[in-house]
Formats: C-alpha cells, structure tokens, sequence
C-alpha cells in the first residue's frame, strides 16, 4: 500500500487519453452498427426501389406495415416460435436439472458437451439434416411406417397442418443444449448447504426444487430466455433454409419479409419499416422478460 | 434408498435419451452422405454398402474448399479485429476515468440485442457505396462491429480481475499505460481472451444473413454455411445423398474444432451470458 494507483488518480482529475483506447472500437461501432440502424428509421419513411430517387412517404410504410395481415400473420407465426424455441427447452431442461440435481452424475461433462452440440453446428447445416428427417422418405416417416402410424406420414415441412410445428421442433432441437449447459453451469453455482438444509428439512423433490434450484437459477433463466426468445424472433437461418416461408405463408416471419422486400422484390422502405417494426418488438420483449425475471429481492430500480 | 436408485436411473435414462436425440440428425445425414446415390435407404436405412463418392461429387461441385477457406480467413479477421480493438476500449473503461464514460457502456449495451434484421438493409447500401459488396470486408467490417459490444464487456470483466498489485507494480517500474496493458493486463488475461476468440469464431463461422446479403454474387468470398445453403436449393430435389456430403462437410470442420476446446466453448456461452 505503498502509492496511489496510477491507474485511479485523484477524484478531479479526468484521463482524457482514455478517448484514443475507445476511438477503434467506437468507430467500429458507430459505422457499421449505430448509423445503419437510424438509417433503417430514416429509409423506412422513404418508398425506394434502391437504384432510382425515393419519394418521401412519411410513416405510410410504417401504416402500411401495421395493418397488413400478412406481416401481423408473421409475427403471429413467430408468437408460435416463443413457444418452441425458448418455453418448451425451458421448461423441458428445467425438469432434466430437477433430476439430475438429486444426486452426483458421472460423465456430466460429456452429456453436457453432446447436448450442446446443436447449438454449435451452422444453421444452414442444422436446416439440410431435419430437412432430411422430416422428409417424406425420411427417417421420421420410416419410424411411424415402421410401428403401424404410416396413416400420420407426410412431407412434414410441406404440408400447410405441420410445417410451422415442424420448423418450430428443430428450433427447440437447437435450443435445448443451451438451456440445459446454461442452466448445469447455474446448478454448479447453488451452495450444496442449501440443498442439504432443504433435505435435513424433510423436502421431497419437488419441494427442493421450487424451493432451491430454481430459484438458485433465476439469473440463467433470465440470460437463457432472453437468447432464445431473441432468437425465436429473428429466426430467419432456419426459416429460408427449410420452407422459405412456405408452404403458403404457413411459415413466414418478419425477418423472411424483410430479406424479400429489400433484396428480392426491392421495396426497401417497407422492408426498412418491418426492420423497425422487428427491432422495437425484440427490444420491447427482451425488457418484458427482463422485468418478469428480475430478481425479486434486489427492489425497483 | 430405493427412491435414490430410481431417481438416478431417471436421470440417466434422461441424459442417455437427450444426447441421443442431440446427436441423431448430424448421424443421419453422415449415414446418407455415406449411402450410394442410387441404392435406396427406405428412410431409417443404415447403408448396404458405402461410399465416398457424395463427397468427391459435393466438392467438387459446391466449391466447398474455397468456401471453407472463406470462411477461415473471414472468421479469423473478425476473431482478431474484434478482440484487438475490444481490449483496447475495455482497458479505458476498467482503468480509466473520464467524461461519458456511462453512457457510452450503455450504447455499447444496444448492440448486445439489436438483430441484424435491424442494420443489414442501410449495410448494403454502405458496403455498396464503398465498393466493398461481394468482398471479404463486407463480412468482416461490419462483424467486428457487431462483436464489439460482447468484446468490450467481456474483456472489462477480464481487466477487473487482474490484481491491482501487478499494475502497481508496473508503473513503479515506471512502464507506461500502453506498456502495463501489453505487458501485465493481456498476458495475465490469457484464457478470458482465448475463450472470446473461441466464441467469436463459432458466431462468425456461421454467420448466414450477412453472408446472404452482403456477398451474394461473389462465389470466391461465399462462406461455408452461404455456399451450402446455394447448393443445396439447386440439388433440393434430385440428390439428397450429394446434399448430405455438402452439409457434413461444412459441419465437420467446427465439429473437430469443438471436440478439441468443447470446454472453452461451454464456459464461454455460460460466462459470457450470465456476465450480461
């Protein structure tokens, strides 16, 4: 405790230096991020085709986009994404960290790992083997032949009934091994004190387990719900490469829209107003779930 | 104890059943890739006999080998782009004071969540402007960007673990502030630094939306996943084994690349998730 930290000076003195360490990333950041979004609101009050002069519109791209069925269909379709793609591998790895909390298990490391291995492989990837799987000569449908349900087989991300479904069962497919590794590294972190005193207490598992674990795990469940849901939201990858929103619409997104009116029909003020449209909705769901997953002990802030 | 037996064959029938699940798809397509095109498989089918061929066919026709190159070189600028200017901006904001500092945590906060949905329309028409559209720099320019946000929080929670006892004792030494970060903060920041390369290559490497985008027309700086995802819309319904090769083939690489830092991988999502 000899001198000062140098790297804390006195409370009036300011470091401006600090600003040349920022300028890269900040410039980064500012170029490539921060502007292309206020210049997705700024575009979305234009209607453009991308190559000749746009005419101002004011928000009727915004009206347009607001009233349309289609886009509102979209998102009623990535509503049904929530559903598959954060709550059921919730709620689904919540119960395998129920069981698995009870008692020691061998080669955790290597479930942990296996299970994981969705999360990792490219979407693009992910798309061509369940594309497979759902297919109508695929493994699925020889499964169903093979125990006597051949009257339920079909091509599955083609037919207007199973194709959202189907879509929506490889999105918690992928998202389940994050959960889990997220929810394992939360397991890992609990007091074991804790679990002995619930036990001493005389608390069966399921007492245990809403009284414990998961509340031990409110902050994974917090960052897991958050990711997935983000995802279940943009969810374009898995969407273009299995069903391109087909068959119909039975399985567009707002992401779908925004890549085919920007890229392909070349509608980039509208495309740009479903961009912002997007963008507030995940935002706006990202501060839901924050808020109804906060920790109830650290107070209004 | 009879409740405790059952409850650990629960859990392993568990476990056992998940991984199963968690490994089938991947296994399947690698059994059709490895099925000859013209024997039928009758859905389940293990294969009669096999074949390598579904792979000469897909790399040869996919172009996969300049793809996976593609890939590397665009995952590794943005890997050591992102991380270079990260440190940089997480040392100023660990160890220094000064005017806005607040809130410009806080911008930074806004590119953990913002989708690429929400930039990538005004981003063409930046990269185009520039003559970039179709090069390596439309991937890699804007990627550093988007992983500037998980690079600067991560490495800040890094430098706020080096002990003050070792910066001290470098300005006594009489380095400077750019010597103590080279010589003291990233040396002893290793692993954390390791494991944002780790993650930041698993993010790049699979990139799909900006690759679609912004390199659409150029099949020499096409990644893997963009390459695979052209290939398979054009063979979609004649060569399901061919298509099969192609995606094993571009899974494959990361699929290694996993098994060797599996736990640098895992620590990374779970640390730098809950970190947020």
């Amino acid at each position: 405790m000899r001198t000062v930290n140098p790297h804390r000076p006195g409370r009036r003195r300011y470091d401006w230096g600090a600003y040349l360490y920022l300028v890269p990333a900040f410039a980064f950041y500012l170029v490539f991020l921060l502007r292309p979004v206020l210049e997705s609101v700024w575009i979305s009050l234009f209607e453009w085709n991308g190559i000749t002069a746009s005419t101002w519109v004011g928000t009727q791209n915004l009206v347009d986009v607001l009233t349309s069925t289609e886009i509102w269909r979209a998102v009623g379709h990535s509503l049904v994404f929530i559903v598959f793609y954060a709550v059921i591998p919730t709620v689904l790895a919540l119960v395998f960290i129920g069981v698995i909390s009870r008692f020691r298990v061998r080669g955790l490391a290597f479930f942990r790992a296996a299970l994981f291995v969705p999360y990792i492989l490219s979407t693009v990837v992910v798309a061509i083997a369940w594309r497979w799987i759902f297919a109508e000569g695929g493994p699925l449908n020889a499964v169903l032949r093979g125990v006597g349900l051949g009257g339920f087989a079909r091509a599955w991300l083609g037919d207007f009934d199973t194709a959202l479904p189907s879509v929506g069962v490889i999105g918690t497919w992928v998202m389940f091994g994050l959960a889990f590794v997220l929810f394992v590294s939360g397991l890992q972190s609990i007091p074991g004190d804790l679990f002995e005193a619930a036990r001493i207490d005389g608390a069966g598992p399921v007492r245990e387990f809403f009284a414990v674990t998961l509340p031990g795990l409110r902050g994974e469940i917090q960052v897991a719900l958050v990711l997935m849901i983000t995802a279940a939201l943009r969810n374009f990858d898995i969407v273009w490469n299995t069903t391109s929103g087909g068959p119909g619409t039975s399985t567009t997104v707002p992401s779908y829209y925004i890549y085919r009116e920007a890229f392909v029909t070349h509608h980039v003020g509208r495309a740009s107003a479903i961009a912002v449209m997007l963008t507030v909705i995940i935002f706006v769901a990202v501060g839901l779930t924050m808020r109804l997953t906060r920790d109830p002990e650290a107070g209004d802030r | 104890m009879n409740g405790r037996r059952s409850e650990q064959l629960l859990g392993y029938g568990l476990l056992t059943l998940g991984t199963l699940i968690a490994l089938y798809p991947f296994a399947s397509i690698a059994m059709l890739a490895l099925t000859p095109g013209d024997q039928r498989t009758g859905g389940l089918g293990i294969p009669k006999t096999i074949t390598f061929d579904n792979f000469v066919i897909a790399w040869t026709r996919g172009g996969f080998g300049q793809a996976l190159w593609s890939s590397l070189i665009v995952a590794i600028a943005v890997v050591v782009g992102a991380s270079l200017v990260s440190l940089l901006a997480a040392y100023a904001f660990q160890t220094m004071r000064f005017p806005g500092r607040g809130a410009l945590l806080a911008i930074l906060l806004v590119g953990l969540i913002m989708p690429y949905e929400g930039l990538i329309i005004p981003l063409y028409y930046l990269l185009d402007g520039m003559g970039l559209l179709n090069t390596y720099w439309a991937l890699i320019l804007p990627q550093i960007a988007t992983s500037v946000s998980l690079g600067v929080l991560w490495m800040r929670q890094a430098f706020a673990s080096v002990p003050h006892s070792l910066a001290e004792a470098a300005s006594i030494d009489g380095a400077s502030r750019w010597a103590t970060l080279w010589r003291i903060f990233v040396p002893v920041s290793g692993p954390a630094i390791a494991t944002l390369g780790t993650l930041l290559f698993l993010y790049t490497w699979n990139e799909f939306l900006m690759a679609l985008v912004l390199v659409p027309q150029n099949p020499a700086v096409q990644t893997a996943p963009l390459a695979l995802s052209f290939f398979a819309g054009s063979t979609r319904n004649f060569d399901p084994t061919v298509t099969a090769a192609a995606a094993v083939t571009v899974a494959l690489p990361i699929l290694v690349v996993y098994v060797i830092f599996q736990r640098r991988f895992i620590t990374g999502i779970t640390a730098g998730a809950v970190k947020e």
